[in-house]
Formats: C-alpha cells, sequence, structure tokens
C-alpha cells in the first residue's frame, strides 16, 4: 500500500513538473500570464538598441540581467537566432526584411499582446503591422522605425543634393560610402523607379527579372565610385571622420554622433523618398527566458522608454503618448522625428521586407532573397 | 611506511615493464596528442570536406542532406567568386614576396653582421609587434591610411601630393606584409644563422667575390629558411578576413566569402566548398616547399 502512493506521488510530481516545463513553450500556445522573472536575458539586437541609460533601470526593477549581441545586418540577425538549432538568444530586434523570415522558418514565437499593456496606446498602423503579425497572430511587439537618409559632409559638398542620383554621381568617385546589406539593392531600385519609370517599377522589393537586371546594372555602375561598404554604422562614422567618404546612405544614428563629435554633416531624405526600417522585439519559439522577455516586451513600449530610445538612436517610436517626454529629453524632438504625425510620414516611406518570389501579380516571377544575396557578391566583386 | 614501498616498488615495475616494451612507451606519450590531432584536427577538416557536398534550403536556411556538387559547380561557373580566389591567391604571393625582400637584409644583418648586443635588440624589435593585439595593429594602420591619417599629413608636410591608399587593395598589401613580416624574419634568420663560416672562407679562398659567394653560397643555403617564411604568410593572407574587412574597401577576399557564407547567410556547405580551395592551394604549396627542403629549415 505505501509503495502504491509512493508511486503515484512520483507520478504526479513528474506529470506536474512536465506541465510545468512545457507551459512556457510555442506548443501549448503563448503565455496567459508573465511568471517571476529568469534572471537572464540574452538578445541579438542592433548596435544602440541597449543603451545603459534604459537598460541599467530594466534590470534593477525586474533582476533580468541583459546579455546582448549586435549584428550588423538583419542575414547576421536571422542566422544568430538559427545558430546551433535556435534558442541561444531569447530575443531580436528584427527589421522587416528579416522579420518574415523568422516567422516563416518557425525561429520566431507567437505573441500575447494582451500581457503588454502600452500596446494599446501604439499607432493603429504599427499595432498589427505586416511585417509582424501574419493571419492576425501577432509574433512580436512593434518598436521605432525610421529612414534611410542620404547623409553629406557639408564642408565637402557645398550645394545641398536632393536626390538619390548624388550616390551615382562620378563628381564624387572615391567619396562614396554605402551600406554592405543586399536590401540595399532596394534603395537603388527606388531611385529608378521615379527616374526611369519605363521600367515600371512600383514595389522596390517586388523586381522582376528585366527590373532587378537594370538595378543590379545601375549598382555595378555604382561599384568604382564606393570608397567602401559599410557593416557597422561605426564604420561608416570613421569615413566620415577621415575624409574617406563626403556622401552616402546613412541611417540618422550616424548623423548624431557625427555631429556629436563635430564632424560637418547633414543628411535628408531626397525628393525620390527613402526606404526605411521598422524594427519589432520577437521571442525566440526555444527561448529559455520567456518572462523576462514579456517584461522587456511591457518595459521597451512604454512611453518614457520609447522617448529614451528614440531621441539617443535617433528614430520614430510607435507609441502615441512618447511625444510630450521626446520633447523632455529633447526640445522639438517630436516634430523633428515626426512622432506626432506617424502616419502621413509612414507613408511617404518604402519600408524593408524579405523579397519572395510571389509578389501578387499571381506570376511567381519576382526575384527571391537568395538572388539579393548572389547579386550583392556580385556588385561587391 | 608499508604502503609508501608497495607503491615505490609499484612505480618501479610499472617503468620496467615499460622499457622492456618501447612501443607501449611510445604509445603511452603519443596518444593524447594524436588522438587531440585526430579529432580536433583532421575530423574537423573532413566534416568540412563532408558538408561542402550538401545544401541549404534558401528560404528557411535549415541544412538539407543531398549529396550534390551543385556548390563546386557554381565556384567554378561564377565569375565573380573565380575572381576572388585569383586575388586572394595574387595578394598571398604579393604579400610572400614583399616580406621575403625585406626579411633577407634584416635577417642576414642580425645573423652575421649585428653584435650580440644589437642582435638582442633587433629579435625584441622583430617580435615586439607580435605582444600586441592583431585587432588594435590593424586599426591603427586604418588611421596611418585614411585620408586624413598620418601618412597623408606627413606627405603634406613634405610637400608631396597625398595618396589615395586607404580601403584598398593596396592598403590591404601593406597591412597584410606588416602584420606577417616577423613570421618571415625568423626563419630565415635561422637558416644565415647556420651556414658556416668556413663555406664563406672557402669560397673567397676559390677567388669567388663578394657577390658571387652571395649568389652561389649564402642565398642558396637561405632558400630553404625563406621557403619555410613563406608557407607562413602565404596560408596566413590565404586565410585571414579581418584585415580585408576593416582596411579594405570592400573587394572580398576567400576568407571574406567564407565568413559571410556561415556568419550571415548561413550556408555552411557553400562555405565548406570555398574553403576547400585554400586547403588545396596549400596542398600543392608544401609539397613544391617540401621539395625545396623548406621543413628542414622549420
Amino acid at each position: 500500500m505505501k509503495r502504491v502512493i509512493v508511486v503515484a506521488a512520483v507520478i504526479a510530481v513528474a506529470t506536474l513538473a512536465a506541465q510545468a516545463a512545457t507551459a512556457g513553450r510555442s506548443s501549448s500556445g503563448p503565455p496567459t500570464s508573465i511568471g517571476k522573472g529568469e534572471g537572464t536575458l540574452t538578445m541579438v539586437a542592433w548596435e544602440g538598441y541597449l543603451q545603459p541609460q534604459w537598460v541599467t533601470p530594466f534590470e534593477q526593477q525586474t533582476g533580468c540581467q541583459i546579455q546582448a549581441k549586435y549584428a550588423g545586418s538583419s542575414d547576421e540577425m536571422v542566422t544568430l537566432m538559427r545558430q546551433g538549432g535556435g534558442g541561444q538568444y531569447d530575443m531580436v530586434s528584427a527589421s522587416g526584411d528579416a522579420s518574415l523570415r523568422l516567422i516563416y522558418g518557425h525561429d520566431v514565437a507567437p505573441v500575447n499582446v494582451a500581457l503588454v499593456k502600452p500596446w494599446k496606446q501604439f499607432f493603429p498602423a504599427f499595432k498589427s503591422p505586416p511585417n509582424n503579425t501574419v493571419k492576425g497572430v501577432h509574433y512580436g511587439i512593434s518598436l521605432q522605425f525610421g529612414p534611410n537618409v542620404l547623409m553629406y559632409d557639408t564642408k565637402a559638398v557645398k550645394t545641398p543634393p536632393t536626390s538619390w542620383a548624388a550616390i551615382y554621381d562620378p563628381k564624387y568617385k572615391g567619396e562614396i560610402t554605402v551600406p554592405d546589406n543586399p536590401i540595399q539593392i532596394a534603395d537603388a531600385a527606388l531611385y529608378l523607379s521615379k527616374t526611369q519609370p519605363s521600367l515600371g517599377i512600383t514595389d522596390p522589393y517586388e523586381l522582376t527579372k528585366p527590373q532587378f537586371d537594370a538595378t543590379v546594372a545601375l549598382l555595378k555602375k555604382q561599384r568604382p565610385l564606393v570608397k567602401k561598404y559599410w557593416v557597422y554604422a561605426s564604420d561608416e562614422e570613421q569615413l566620415f571622420k577621415g575624409g574617406d567618404a563626403v556622401i552616402g546612405a546613412a541611417w540618422p544614428q550616424a548623423e548624431s554622433d557625427l555631429l556629436a563629435a563635430h564632424v560637418p554633416v547633414a543628411s535628408l531624405i531626397p525628393k525620390e523618398g527613402a526606404t526605411s526600417w521598422l524594427d519589432t522585439w520577437m521571442i525566440s519559439a526555444k527561448a529559455k527566458h520567456p518572462n523576462c522577455a514579456y517584461k522587456w516586451l511591457n518595459y521597451i513600449s512604454t512611453p518614457k522608454v520609447q522617448a529614451e530610445q528614440a531621441v539617443s538612436y535617433p528614430e520614430t517610436p510607435v507609441n502615441s503618448l512618447a511625444c510630450p517626454f521626446m520633447n523632455k529629453l529633447k526640445a522639438g524632438s517630436c516634430d523633428k522625428f515626426h512622432a506626432n504625425e506617424p502616419l502621413a510620414y509612414y507613408r511617404s516611406l518604402k519600408f524593408w521586407k524579405t523579397p519572395i518570389a510571389d509578389c501578387g501579380n499571381g506570376k511567381d516571377d519576382c526575384m527571391d532573397y537568395t538572388a539579393w544575396q548572389q547579386a550583392w557578391t556580385e556588385i561587391k566583386g | 611506511m608499508l604502503a609508501e614501498t608497495t607503491l615505490v616498488a609499484g612505480r618501479r615495475r610499472l617503468s620496467a615493464f615499460g622499457w622492456r616494451r618501447p612501443w607501449l612507451r611510445a604509445a603511452a606519450l603519443l596518444t593524447p596528442p594524436l588522438a587531440w590531432f585526430v579529432l580536433i584536427y583532421l575530423l574537423a577538416l573532413v566534416a568540412l570536406f563532408v558538408s561542402a557536398f550538401w545544401s541549404v534550403n534558401p528560404f528557411t536556411t535549415e541544412l538539407e542532406h543531398h549529396w550534390n556538387v551543385d556548390n563546386f559547380t557554381q565556384i567554378f561557373q561564377d565569375s565573380t567568386l573565380r575572381t576572388i580566389a585569383l586575388r586572394t591567391i595574387w595578394m598571398a604571393a604579393a604579400v610572400t614576396l614583399t616580406d621575403a625582400v625585406l626579411a633577407l637584409p634584416i635577417a642576414y644583418f642580425m645573423a652575421r653582421l649585428a653584435s650580440p648586443r644589437l642582435r638582442a635588440a633587433l629579435f625584441v624589435a622583430v617580435l615586439v609587434p607580435l605582444w600586441a593585439s592583431y585587432l588594435a595593429r590593424v586599426y591603427s594602420w586604418r588611421l596611418i591610411l585614411q585620408s586624413d591619417g598620418v601618412l597623408n599629413w606627413t606627405l603634406a608636410k613634405a610637400g608631396l601630393p597625398s595618396l589615395g591608399v586607404g580601403y584598398s587593395l593596396w592598403a590591404m598589401w601593406i597591412v597584410f606584409s606588416y602584420i606577417w613580416l616577423p613570421f618571415m624574419i625568423l626563419p630565415v634568420f635561422a637558416a644565415f644563422e647556420r651556414i658556416p663560416e668556413s663555406m664563406l672562407e672557402a669560397s673567397a679562398d676559390l677567388g669567388a667575390r663578394a657577390w658571387t659567394t652571395t649568389r652561389r653560397v649564402v642565398l642558396p643555403l637561405a632558400l630553404p629558411g625563406l621557403v619555410a617564411g613563406s608557407i607562413f604568410t602565404f596560408s596566413l593572407t590565404l586565410g585571414d578576413f579581418i584585415t580585408p574587412q576593416l582596411v579594405g574597401g570592400g573587394q572580398q577576399l576567400i576568407g571574406n566569402v567564407v565568413y559571410s557564407s556561415v556568419g550571415i547567410a548561413n550556408n555552411v556547405p557553400f562555405a565548406a566548398a570555398y574553403a576547400c580551395i585554400p586547403v588545396a592551394v596549400m596542398a600543392v604549396y608544401l609539397l613544391i616547399a617540401r621539395r625545396l627542403g623548406a621543413f628542414e629549415a622549420l
């Protein structure tokens, strides 16, 4: 009799343990409540996204210590989230050209937005954008967005450029720098969509073979003009500081860093428009610290922290209540980064997305991302 | 006390056992390093070679274990990849040649002309850069070679036109040549030092002038050292990806393509296939080096 009780107890404990172990897993759907923090949170992020200014208070409030790995490109982020079968990192700040790959590759878990309270304060366009919400299922929480701008050295470039034509202009031979990233092909496609309407480019991420070939040809012509393809924003800053580049495609972060270092630069969104990122914090399907991850989603979405990151990076927050906090941190910053009118601003930008063969014309004849990657290697030579 | 005696006796018996069976002693000595070599080094090479015949799913980038030679066909057919391979081999050869030209007089001076004290000082001078981090040295070259860098500043002071070598193949060549130079100087020095004085005297006695002695006696005897050093400079350049990324302008070497195939595209099979090129090149190079007697000078 005694033995029967022991066996029953063992089975009961084992079942409970098994249930507890699977509770946080994606197989049983997203969690319905946030438990106690696990003490650690591992993340893959863009440079500048985990500044002590807002990371330290989070660590103090929640006890979740952040271990970060910075990635240089969306491709690298996808690779890091998949390496070793996934689960090495809990979270990733994925841009639109990476998020769909992660969702369709089952690398990230669905997110229960009901557990992220500030989500209700988001501008409607960023609650369920197509780059992180598929068939009504959320795979992450939108973070911030911003344009890829044209930056130039105001001392070397006397007349301010107005068009992307400047980075294809032989006048600046050996003084141009662009990101080392296949998605850069979209920038060239956007330029061609305005300057060569006969190609019929409507979406820079959906290119048929002839459109793609014309774009690649333009970039190959640009190759001898380029001083260096930059990987990290800090590389680009070094190029402008050292006088090796005077004009190029940049993130606003590089401009604010350079201005802080007294390098005379300015930036603009040229008349053709700009490509742009919209980042999403996503949780790995095999996250080891899901509670800390949800605590982070809540924290990073609050108006104050959104404003801190927006002003520091700089970029535009998705939380509609962030504007006054931004102005408190830096007067006029809300207007400058369009945080009070994001919908109109949003529409003027072409957001990064993963190029796939099916581009909605029913013919499956667009060039997919593998082709983009191969073409990029060819362009660089 | 008794236990100690037994222990000592046991040890004696063990050593006697080993002495009577030399093969066993050799096996006991060699097993750990050999196991290390086979497991870590050879198996890794085999795994590399095997995975070169697999492929990845283009959308999810998951490994697919279907045997095929697509990766190799792509390498042979793609003109960009061919250019990159040739550029790398060419760069390795240029760096090796530069280092040989620079190392010969320095090593000769150190081995045969310098006083012991000066020789020690020169040794320190050659070796000290190896104590500093590789990255720190490459970054400092970036600062030297950039447009507003030390190089152009000096040229401007001297009234010369500025050079645009920053972020180019020239920059790569200069930095590689600098970084691998000690690996060339040391074996060449060893080769020079080994030449007996009597041979030079004999050459002079037979009526040879200084240049003839250098050409017919000194250089042939230094050749194995030169080839041994070239193995280092050639193979190190062939596999490097950090210097091209930091001081280059975007022109890729084999190492960069391998690095981005693994770290960015997650295409390990393709990286493995491409990494077979330097392995093959080095195999041929080592065979030639052995013929020239380089392994006696190591």
